[in-house]
């Protein structure tokens, strides 16, 4: 969509989910999956008199994540409490860090690169903060429709590391590349696991060609993120192009809906009271420290995009396209460990694999698929048992099912058909029902290529496509040669 | 003559940002005492304090952690024991809207 | 003769070691006492009889098998209900947590009982500790057992009533800007404030996080001292307490204050403090230079500045703190909800929450708000800074500062409730220690019209050794601590 002067700033909560508790407590970070309120403690339940006292992983993870994203780390951090009400906050304010008043963040002025448009554009990212989690609600139907709302307190106090970009992502699929590439990034550095449900959530502020800035909250995922932005640019423009203003507020994404709602009752502006936490204390991060975590930083994708290009010798837009997420990387490298054939393995994963997924808004961790079967099937397609459109054919099935692509190929009989007796007959059988085809290929050697798919299509495919080739240009051959011209 | 440091328009906004409910009687009472305690701290103006730095915590503690390792969280039934209202294990909050 | 329930805990406690008397003796004659009196002082809000009688027979099992006894071992200790006590029931003196029972023991209930203190019962405050007499308690005051009429001090006044009046031989009290200090004075009690840190604040109901400490009210200055041995010390829970080491208290506990030198801050004897007070304290500083201390006055000017900065910061924190009282987790939830979250929310803490609460919230959030938090929040806790220097440079010419805790006697209940800043002066001389965390003590030193009169005995952080030394001479050398309340 190419709507003029888009500008959209994006704020993402990522969960440090490589942390084994929370963020201010010692309940287990372990949460997905178990009944309501069953992993809270005073702390994170916002029970009278219970005190917060920071995990010293949490700081280990921020500031790796902070230099990876070319932050300035602070010297000196405190926490701040950020006052409202809502019924997912246990103590109705919520710990995290500010940057006026008095505040000093985690991290400042960090960019990260894209590629958009063919070209290579500086996203800036203000801040990094630490903060936590608030609980989840749970709605009967929609959130506005609800005649209550049930709370689970699970999630409450899970660390969060919140990253602010200015708004220089200009279209939907921007933002998406943009949080595609921050979660590569997050994730090869151990810290975080994007597979996870919920662990990456974000707002969006959107404006429209100089308009009025609107904030849309609750994008639970990637995959939200791109409709509810393309949703919102389309409810701006149509209010602007039926004359009526945009007007500045917060909206909710309703995912159920695919629309944008407004959830404020009253016109009243939100003042979160910012003022430092009492129950903590400072956090000096010095110069060693930093040196200590940069030791310690695994490879980055940008790194392993190099590393792909030297020792397997892919050319870097191929390495991009793989490094894209870390699951895919490792699930290229992988396969590249039981089949060194690395070239041949990146164009299927390429091509056909990610085609698939992409179809099917599918991510490689939610395929079956492993390397173990990818391999085997490239290891048919070159011992012979099956030709390369026989395996596009099984990909689907693999990538659904998780079967084993020799097993496929047993059930449904889609073994390669090489023998030449058996393909003569069938080219006879081709040639006498297409006269027509016959003519056109002997008068214009590319015409030649409807036969060969004739042929494919009487032999389900089986058809070695060399071979089907082969004697059909031997066939046709043999007619111009008998053909006594007149 | 008291000098007016609050309006009752702003005691109404401060409330509802503090989420208590006042009477029409109540925002009245309070409006008069807040100015007459906010006249009495206006005495605070009298020192220069330009260039002190604000105390945050008397203590000079700086980085205080705890190990990221897990501790048993309350047993079930204590979680939801105080609640005034709840469906099954969840806590029950009226409507967002 | 005395009776069990009337001595100090020190002596109690000795006694139960040399088997002349049981532990379930001493909880009988408690609750015998309290059955007596407690329909007049008020000083309980909830009692625990049973469990503390229960308590009281395994002690007495340890004595007869010759087991190790824990510091306080047979002594009944009551405790101000904004600590949290597992199983329980915690109100704050409040509708919002009147049925609240919380599912954890503060680090200073743990400590207690491992020491083998008995837990007799919760006693009445102000309303979420904001007050000075204890009159904003939803369960109505406490009446002070040297004069019924008259205000117990606040906001640990059920605390301080109860100790004077025999029903208990220790408290614990919380002190915010003078709450263990004060009705300390009032009732003719030892109360002190630790240095801030020194003390635990898990499980501490809070008001003020950065002002606050919890602290013993006591007969006596060895049962203070014996009480603060058993609750000080890091907790990991708590981030804001101090690794120091642990210390028992009584050990510095000398008749001997040769060499001392005392400040006299003049900026605590200013007009608002009354002259009986005044000749009251001096009296006793001439004493301590009787024994051997040398005194000289000394101005803190930016002590005027106090009580204002105090209340901001105090009425911020906690409009913050008590965010969360909105009857979803727990606390009052108004019957028909049918409405949306923040209108519900706006009700539950109107019927929850007193005059007093409400006045302290809506200002402390006025106080944080955009446009207002640099005039008045900031402002505060630079004038916090000017203190802390103040104090600092006093300390280098002076080991104590001593004036009154209070700049009157106490007065009737229902005498000043109706003016919330009438109110907010009584504070004027203890707030300076809680804004610069310095340990601060209230020892008895006269009566004004046989009501209490208390000297505040200030030291530089982490010298408690220093108060309680001065203290405990002061108390050897007066007969102020063998007075008991008229009350029958």
């Amino acid at each position: 969509m190419s709507v003029h002067g888009v500008k959209i700033g994006l704020e993402i909560h990522c969960q440090l989910t490589s942390l084994k508790t929370k963020l201010f407590c010692g309940c287990s970070s372990d949460y997905r999956g178990k009944n309501p309120n069953m992993v809270a403690c005073p702390v994170c339940l916002g029970i009278p008199g219970a005190l917060p006292v920071l995990n010293e992983k949490a700081v280990d993870c921020a500031v790796m994540a902070a230099l990876a994203l070319n932050c300035k780390v602070s010297e000196r951090m405190f926490f701040f409490r950020k006052n409202y009400f809502y019924p997912d906050m246990p103590k109705n304010f919520q710990i995290s860090q500010y940057d006026r008043a008095g505040g000093v963040p985690l991290a400042v002025d960090g960019y990260l690169y894209i590629q958009a448009g063919g070209k290579q554009k500086e996203i800036r990212i203000s801040r990094v903060h630490l903060e936590e989690d608030p609980g989840k609600l749970v709605h009967l139907g929609a959130i506005d429709e609800s005649p209550y709302t049930l709370v689970d307190y699970n999630r409450s106090g899970i660390a969060l590391l919140e990253i602010v970009t200015e708004p220089d992502l200009n279209s939907p699929r921007e933002a998406r590349i943009f949080l595609q590439k921050l979660r590569s990034i997050l994730e090869h550095l151990g810290v975080f696991d994007g597979s996870l449900e919920g662990a990456m959530r974000c707002d969006a502020n959107i404006s429209l060609a100089g308009g009025t800035r609107v904030e849309i909250k609750n994008i639970s995922s990637f995959k939200e993120v791109e409709r509810a932005l393309s949703f919102e640019i389309m409810r701006q423009r149509d209010m602007l192009k039926k004359g009526l203003g945009v007007k500045r507020e917060t909206r909710h994404w309703d995912e159920t809906r695919r629309i944008t709602i407004t959830l404020r009752t009253k016109e009243e502006e939100q003042d979160y009271r910012y003022f430092p936490e009492p129950d903590l204390v400072p956090i000096v991060i010095t110069e060693d420290f930093i040196k200590e975590i940069e030791a310690k930083m695994p490879e980055l994708p940008e790194a392993r995009i190099k590393r792909f290009v030297e020792a397997y010798g892919l050319p870097s837009y191929d390495a991009g396209v793989l490094v894209g997420s870390k699951a895919l990387a490792d699930f290229f490298e992988e396969c590249v460990k039981l089949h060194n054939k690395p070239k041949e393995i990146s164009n299927w994963m390429m091509s056909d694999l990610l085609r698939y997924l992409y179809e099917n808004n599918l991510e490689i961790h939610e395929s079956k698929i492993t390397p173990k079967h990818l391999v085997e099937m490239i290891k048919l397609i070159e011992d012979g048992v099956i030709s390369g459109k026989i395996g596009k054919r099984i990909l689907p099935e693999m990538v659904l099912t998780g079967r084993h692509p020799s097993q496929i190929v047993k059930e449904k009989e889609l073994i390669k058909i090489d023998s030449r007796e058996k393909l003569e007959e069938i080219v006879k059988k081709v040639f006498a029902e297409n006269p027509k085809a016959v003519e056109d290929a002997l008068a214009d050697e590319k015409a030649a290529h409807f036969l060969v798919g004739q042929l494919m299509k009487e032999t389900k495919g089986k058809a070695d496509p060399q071979l089907a080739n082969q004697i059909i240009r031997e066939k046709l051959e043999h007619i111009k040669t008998k053909k006594v011209p007149k | 003559m008291k000098k007016h440091h609050i309006s009752k328009e702003e005691v109404e906004h401060i409330a509802w940002l503090a989420r208590i409910e006042l009477s029409e009687k109540e925002k009245e009472l309070f409006t008069e005492q807040f100015n007459k305690i906010l006249d009495y701290f206006k005495k605070i103006d009298e020192v220069e304090t330009e260039e002190i730095p604000p105390t945050y915590h008397v203590l000079d503690l700086v980085n205080v952690y705890r190990e990221d390792k897990v501790a048993p969280s309350l047993p079930p039934e204590k979680i939801l024991k105080n609640a005034p209202k709840k469906e099954k294990r969840f806590f029950k909050a009226p409507r967002i809207v | 003769m005395p009776k069990l329930c009337e001595r100090t805990a020190n002596e109690v406690a000795k006694k139960i070691r040399d088997k002349e008397t049981t532990t379930e003796e001493c909880v009988l004659s408690i609750f015998e006492r309290v059955h007596k009196v407690e329909s007049k002082v008020h000083a309980f809000v909830t009692l625990v009889e049973e469990e503390a009688l229960e308590k009281a027979r395994e002690i007495d099992n340890k004595v007869s098998n010759g087991k190790p006894l824990g510091k306080l071992a047979g002594i009944a200790i009551a405790i101000k209900d904004n600590m949290c006590t597992n199983g329980i029931r915690t109100t704050c003196s409040s509708r919002m947590l009147e049925k609240f029972v919380p599912p954890y023991d503060a680090t200073v209930i743990e400590k207690i009982k491992r020491e083998d203190g008995i837990i007799i019962g919760k006693t009445n405050m102000d309303e979420f500790a904001m007050g000075s007499t204890t009159e904003t308690s939803h369960f109505g005051p406490t009446h002070n057992p040297w004069d019924l009429s008259a205000v117990p001090g606040g906001s640990s006044g059920g605390s301080a009533a109860a100790v004077a009046a025999d029903e208990t031989f220790l408290a614990l009290g919380s002190d915010t800007g003078g709450s263990i200090r004060c009705p300390a004075s009032y009732c003719s009690m030892v109360g002190l404030k630790p240095t801030y840190g020194l003390v635990s604040r898990y499980g501490l109901i809070a008001y003020a996080n950065s002002l606050e400490q919890i602290g013993p009210i006591a007969k006596s200055v060895y049962d203070c001292a014996l009480l603060l041995s058993v609750i000080a010390g890091y907790d990991p829970r708590d981030a804001t307490s101090v690794k120091v080491r642990s210390k028992d208290y009584t050990f510095f506990l000398k008749d001997d204050v040769k060499d001392v030198k005392v400040g006299v801050p003049k900026e605590f004897f200013g007009e608002g403090t009354s002259e009986n007070i005044g000749k009251s304290v001096w009296d006793a500083i001439y004493k301590l230079e009787e024994l051997g201390a040398s005194y000289s006055e000394v101005s803190l000017p930016s002590l005027e500045y106090a009580l204002s900065a105090y209340y901001l910061v105090a009425m911020s924190e906690a409009s913050s703190n008590l965010a969360r009282y909105d009857g979803l987790r727990y606390g009052y939830r108004i019957k028909s909800d049918d409405a949306d979250w923040s209108t519900v929310y706006s009700k539950d803490r109107r019927a929850g929450f007193g005059d007093e609460v409400r006045r302290r919230i809506i200002l402390g959030t006025y106080a944080l708000s955009a446009g207002y938090y640099n005039k008045y929040y900031l402002k505060a806790l630079k004038i916090r800074t000017l203190i802390r220097r103040d104090f600092e440079k006093a300390f280098k010419n002076f080991d104590v500062l001593i004036g009154p805790t209070m700049p009157t006697p106490p007065f009737k209940i229902g005498e000043k409730i109706q003016d919330p800043l009438a109110l907010y002066m009584c504070d004027v001389l203890t707030v300076p220690a809680n804004l610069a965390g310095l340990p601060a003590i209230s020892i008895p030193c006269g009566f004004a019209d046989a009501l209490p009169i208390g000297m505040q005995i200030t030291a530089p952080p982490f010298r408690e050794d220093l108060i309680l030394k001065v203290g405990y001479a002061f108390e050897r050398n007066t007969t102020y601590k063998d007075q008991k309340p008229p009350l029958k």
